[in-house]
């Protein structure tokens, strides 16, 4: 790691002000892919601003159709909250999927989502359910968030204060984990709402998350495991490493697809 | 846990006593290498190369060494100005023509050429150690990028790079083993034949504490202290003074703290340690280095990574007429310490298994690469020959449709002591006993209603075998060397009653997880007749132990034990003349029972700790005839290996959807000899299970066939086992003694790295053999398996 300087504002206007006027700052949440990254020399940021004191990034309440989550909440608390097992159950279930106790105990969603790593669950949860992020200059839409593998339109000092997912009719997140990073080596988060039209995100095959368009008109049509079988899934695109080729991937996303279906639907 | 009924103490030899150690361990009060630190101390940064192969044209260190902090920088120019020599191999293997093997120069810091990836180019001292790392990027090295090579199966084709040029298409030795014309003949005869493609996957060791040492020079007494995370803190010294440094082995103190796991990996003699030592004296610091994770993955020795050709011939009643078996064993970039002897002496002479195969002949091609050093990793050897043996038996068996336990019993070899074709005597042994219990014990019987039932939720379930056995108590001295061993394989033991009566047990062992300061306090207060309490166990150092020759190859018990044992017997027998003086009685009249000292047939006694209070206050005592003083020294150089073995059944179930495999089952059916701390003994299984189950299922170092970069660096795409991916296990022990060491011991350390890799694969292709899947490699991960399946149904 490098020397930085360290800053620790009480509140977000002190976060975006610091960020605005710092030249190569970075805002630190839980410090999950931050820390490890500075540690091994990847990242170099002069300085550090701790979103920790910020309390108004926490926390997790219902507005109207869609449950809103600050940036700060850590992926323990949405896995455990009641609010969130009631309304997207499938979210709790994701975010109690991501790595190990520890990670779960301090990561967060606004910095998982602001990393958008290619093998990220939340990412997945995110344009699964359509959900708006909200950040300290505007509001995006999920399908405009995403930019590809550790990219996103947010733009340099914009900080991500919470995240609006709407209430679907049904979801589920299916994860098949890498066997080493246990990362999702595929994730595929299906959703429909009430005018039955749905949404399968798929993370961990590519660049970036990104939704399949087959398979979420299969599932228009009919919600079922069946509809899923039907569609052939491309392993065009899809990366192959030393764990999966694009092939088995392609494959994979079919079966998390169906598996996902079956859960939604109990 | 506590008391065993069958000895008259309650932490006696059969006691699963809490282990002693556990206290400091997991109340934060272990003292590893990186917890020592002295005042004024700097620390080492090794530059290591980013390629795999390259010449060094030139190394700029000037801006570098004036960056804030920096205490020294050296490269290879400077250790070969200072004449330090390159690490040595200690074992030499005679190649099949009758040379001895190519030895390439090992320097401590590259010199010319750089041949792996993580290879050492130079070392920074600073006062920090991220002043050292800063100072570090400031080096320039400039490479002239050569094509390097990976791949063992193929790096002695012709036109492949040569990693050294005084080693012809990478080949440092082509080495034979056996009866090859009887094994020819016994083939040519057969009523079947079954043959196997195997590439035993290469594993990087992975120990919780990363290597770590701390080097010390003494201007006033003109003499070196090394603290350094090593499992054989005598063998490091003599290795690292006589031939690396040229320093005088009295004048360094070699002392190894605890130590948080080793696996093989902390026997070597490594660059780094060796590069601190020589650079204390020069710099007149203390230095500290300690290695990263990333570090560990380039640059501890990493474990098997063979490609071999195995057959194995029948008659049409399954009973085994001989075994061939070609081998390439990846030796790395350079040869570690025992790099030579893993893939010749440990793993050849194991083929014969548990069975009578009357004949056997093994080739192995020792094979330069541009890797990281392959060397000894947790069984060594055996795990790599048991692979062969039973994935061959299993595949046999398939293929001539006789069961898996039937086709073991009708091979297994029943009268000891054995001879067998590959150059070992089995002392003793039951392999039908262990067998019968893991059959037993994993209900056989019952497995076809739970492959029914596993069938109807979608899942393939299978069964898999295995009836390892290993060599392991390294080991007599005499036979090794005539094997080439350029060392001693005894133990030293010294035992130091003190005036109370309390023990203080010096052991040339070593402990890096193992529990000796339990078991080895069990083994004295059980034949001294004195509280566990009073045993203190010391390993570890060089400046308080007479000699040793460390923990590896399940050794310590067996070896370390006896010669404790010895040293225990030369006390009680200075005890019994003590004693005789105080009792007025003959030397001959003195029993020694339950801790007492008696005139036989009386009821005149003296309890130990009054004999030992004379020994030191001698006023009633024998003066004229015996030294005061109650303090023995043995040395035990064993007779022959010992032979542990057993049966190991596993069950999978794999997801033919996704190519899962879940390990449901897993039984293992031991023969370690008598045993002391059972508890120790299940632990030292379960590790070992977990080991082996990570090998078939999950482990796998990865090279880039194009650029040598090691894909699998990091925690990310090395996939270590953790607690869900394996079973409860269900382990049991049955018992034949061994017949030629005092305790009658035989080792439990690798056992379950061993037996449990094959029992697994078989498992998996058990699961998959109705689509046709008659083998598989390793690891079995999720991918091989999907692909498997897709490739049968084609
Ligand atoms: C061992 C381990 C296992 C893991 N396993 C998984 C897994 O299975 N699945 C998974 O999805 N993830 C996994 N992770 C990643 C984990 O979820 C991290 O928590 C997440 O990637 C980053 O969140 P963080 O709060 O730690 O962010 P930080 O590391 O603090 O920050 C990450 C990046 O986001 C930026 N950032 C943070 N907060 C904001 C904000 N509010 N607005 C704008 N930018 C912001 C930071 O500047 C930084 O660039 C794992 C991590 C580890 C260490």
């Amino acid at each position: 790691m490098y020397a930085f300087q360290y800053h620790r504002p009480g509140s977000l206007k002190e976060a975006a002000a610091l960020l605005g006027k710092l030249g190569d700052g970075k805002a630190l949440a839980g410090g999950q892919t931050l820390i490890a990254t500075m540690k091994l020399r990847l990242a170099q940021p002069s300085d550090l601003v701790d979103l920790g004191a910020i309390t108004e990034l926490r926390g997790i309440k219902v507005e109207g159709d869609a449950l809103m989550i600050g940036a700060l909440t850590r992926h323990a608390e949405v896995a455990a909250s009641a609010e969130v097992k009631k309304r997207i159950p499938a979210l709790a279930v994701l975010a109690g999927g991501i790595g190990d106790r520890q990670v779960r105990a301090v990561g967060t969603l606004g910095g998982s989502v602001a990393n958008n790593d290619p093998a990220a669950d939340y990412p997945a949860g995110v344009l699964g359910l359509g959900a708006t992020v909200i950040t300290t200059q505007r509001k995006i839409v999920a399908d405009d968030f995403f930019d590809g593998m550790y990219e996103t339109a947010l733009k340099p000092g914009e900080l991500i204060t919470a995240i609006s997912f709407p209430l679907p009719k049904r979801a589920a997140y299916a994860k098949f984990p890498n066997p080493a990073s246990r990362f999702a080596m595929i994730g595929v988060f299906v959703s429909q709402v009430a005018n039955g039209s749905v949404r399968v995100a798929v993370t961990g095959a590519g660049g970036g998350v990104f939704r399949d368009a087959a398979l979420e008109k299969a599932l228009t049509a009919n919600f079922t495991p069946e509809a899923v079988t039907s569609v052939k899934v491309s392993a065009s695109g899809l990366s192959s490493d030393m764990h999966a080729s694009a092939e088995y991937r392609a494959h994979l996303i079919g079966v998390m697809a169906k598996r996902a279906v079956v859960a939604a639907l109990g | 846990m506590g008391a065993n009924p069958t000895s008259a103490f309650p932490n006696g030899i059969g006691a699963s006593s809490l282990r002693k150690e556990d206290q400091r361990f997991l109340t934060g009060a272990g003292n590893y290498t990186d917890d020592i630190n002295f005042p004024g101390q700097s620390y080492a940064y090794f530059l290591r190369s980013p390629h795999a192969h390259a010449k060094i044209k030139s190394i700029k260190t000037q801006a570098a060494s004036a960056a804030p902090g920096v205490v020294a920088i050296f490269t290879g120019a400077d250790l070969a100005e200072a004449k330090v020599g390159g690490l040595p191999c200690g074992w030499l293997i005679t190649d099949m023509s009758g040379q001895p093997m190519k030895e390439p120069p090992h320097p401590p810091l590259a010199q010319g050429k750089v041949h792996h990836v993580g290879d050492q180019v130079a070392v920074v001292i600073a006062e920090s150690y991220l002043q050292a790392k800063d100072a570090a990027e400031l080096i320039e090295v400039d490479y002239d990028v050569l094509a390097s090579v990976t791949d063992v199966a193929t790096a002695t084709q012709p036109g492949q790079p040569a990693v050294h040029d005084m080693a012809p298409n990478n080949v440092c030795y082509v080495w034979g083993h056996g009866d090859k014309a009887a094994v020819d003949k016994a083939f040519s005869a057969a009523a079947h034949v079954t043959t196997l493609e195997i590439r035993n996957n290469r594993l990087i060791p992975n120990a919780i504490e990363p290597r770590a040492a701390v080097a010390q020079y003494s201007r006033s007494e003109d003499a070196y202290t090394l603290y350094v995370a090593n499992q054989n803190p005598h063998v490091e010294r003599l290795l690292m003074t006589a031939f690396v440094l040229g320093l005088p082995e009295h004048k360094v103190r070699v002392i190894a703290p605890d130590v948080g796991g080793g696996f093989g990996s902390k026997i070597f003699l490594y660059a780094e340690e060796t590069v601190i030592t020589w650079a204390a004296k020069r710099v007149n610091r203390t230095i500290k280095w300690t290695a990263e994770r990333f570090e560990s993955f380039m640059s501890d020795a990493h474990g098997r990574d063979h490609a071999t050709k195995a057959e194995l011939a029948l008659d049409k009643d399954g009973h085994f007429l001989a075994m061939r078996v070609k081998t390439a064993a990846n030796l790395g970039a350079y040869l570690s310490t025992f790099a030579s002897s893993v893939p010749t002496i440990l793993y050849a002479t194991l083929l014969a298994g548990q069975y009578t195969t009357p004949a056997i002949y093994a080739e192995v091609t020792g094979v330069f690469t541009n890797t990281v050093p392959v060397d000894a990793y947790r069984g060594a050897g055996r795990p790599e020959a048991t692979f062969v043996v039973e994935r061959l038996v299993s595949k046999a068996a398939m293929e001539l449709g006789i069961a898996q336990d039937e086709i073991r019993r009708r091979n297994f070899i029943k009268t000891f002591p054995y001879a067998t074709p590959v150059g070992l005597t089995y002392d003793v042994g039951n392999y039908e006993a262990t067998l019968a219990a893991a059959t037993k014990i994993a209900d056989v019987a019952g497995f076809p209603a739970r492959r029914e039932e596993a069938k109807r939720r979608g899942k393939l379930r299978g069964i898999g075998y295995s009836c390892y056995i290993e060599a392991c108590g390294l080991a007599p001295s005499n036979i090794a060397g005539a094997l080439g061993a350029r060392a001693g394989l005894f133990e030293a033991g010294e035992i130091r009653v003190h005036p109370t009566g309390s023990v203080t047990v010096f052991t040339g062992s070593h402990s890096h997880g193992q529990g000796h300061e339990t078991t080895f306090a069990q083994v004295v207060a059980e034949r001294l007749g004195i509280p566990f309490e009073n045993v203190d166990v010391v390993h570890g150092d060089t400046g308080r132990i007479p000699f040793g020759m460390g923990t590896y190859g399940s050794r310590s018990l067996a070896v370390g034990g006896s010669a404790i044992m010895k040293a225990l017997d030369k006390i009680i027998a200075k005890g019994k003349k003590i004693a005789a003086h105080m009792l007025e009685a003959a030397d001959s009249d003195i029993v020694f029972e339950n801790g007492n000292f008696k005139v036989a047939g009386t009821d005149k006694q003296l309890a130990f700790g009054q004999v030992a209070f004379s020994a030191y206050v001698p006023h009633n005592y024998p003066l004229d005839k015996l030294e005061p003083g109650l303090n023995e020294t043995a040395f035990y150089d064993p007779t022959n290996f010992t032979y542990p073995a057993g049966s190991h059944i596993c069950e999978v179930e794999v997801d033919p959807e996704t190519g899962v495999t879940k390990v449901v089952s897993y039984v293992a059916s031991d023969d370690f000899g008598n045993i002391v701390n059972p508890m120790i003994v299940e632990g030292q299984v379960h590790g070992g299970l977990v080991q082996g189950i990570g090998q078939a299922l999950l482990e796998q170092a990865v090279y880039d066939p194009e650029s040598g970069q090691l894909l699998s660096g990091s925690y990310t795409d090395y996939a270590m086992p953790r607690a869900d991916d394996v079973p409860n296990f269900k382990v049991d022990t049955q018992v034949t003694p061994c017949t030629h060491n005092p305790l009658g011991v035989k080792g439990c350390g690798e056992a379950g790295a061993i037996g449990s890799p094959p029992a697994v694969i078989s498992a998996v292709i058990d699961a998959l053999k109705d689509l046709g899947v008659r083998d598989m490699a390793m690891p079995a991960t999720p991918y091989r398996v999907w692909q498997t399946i897709q490739n049968a149904r084609a």
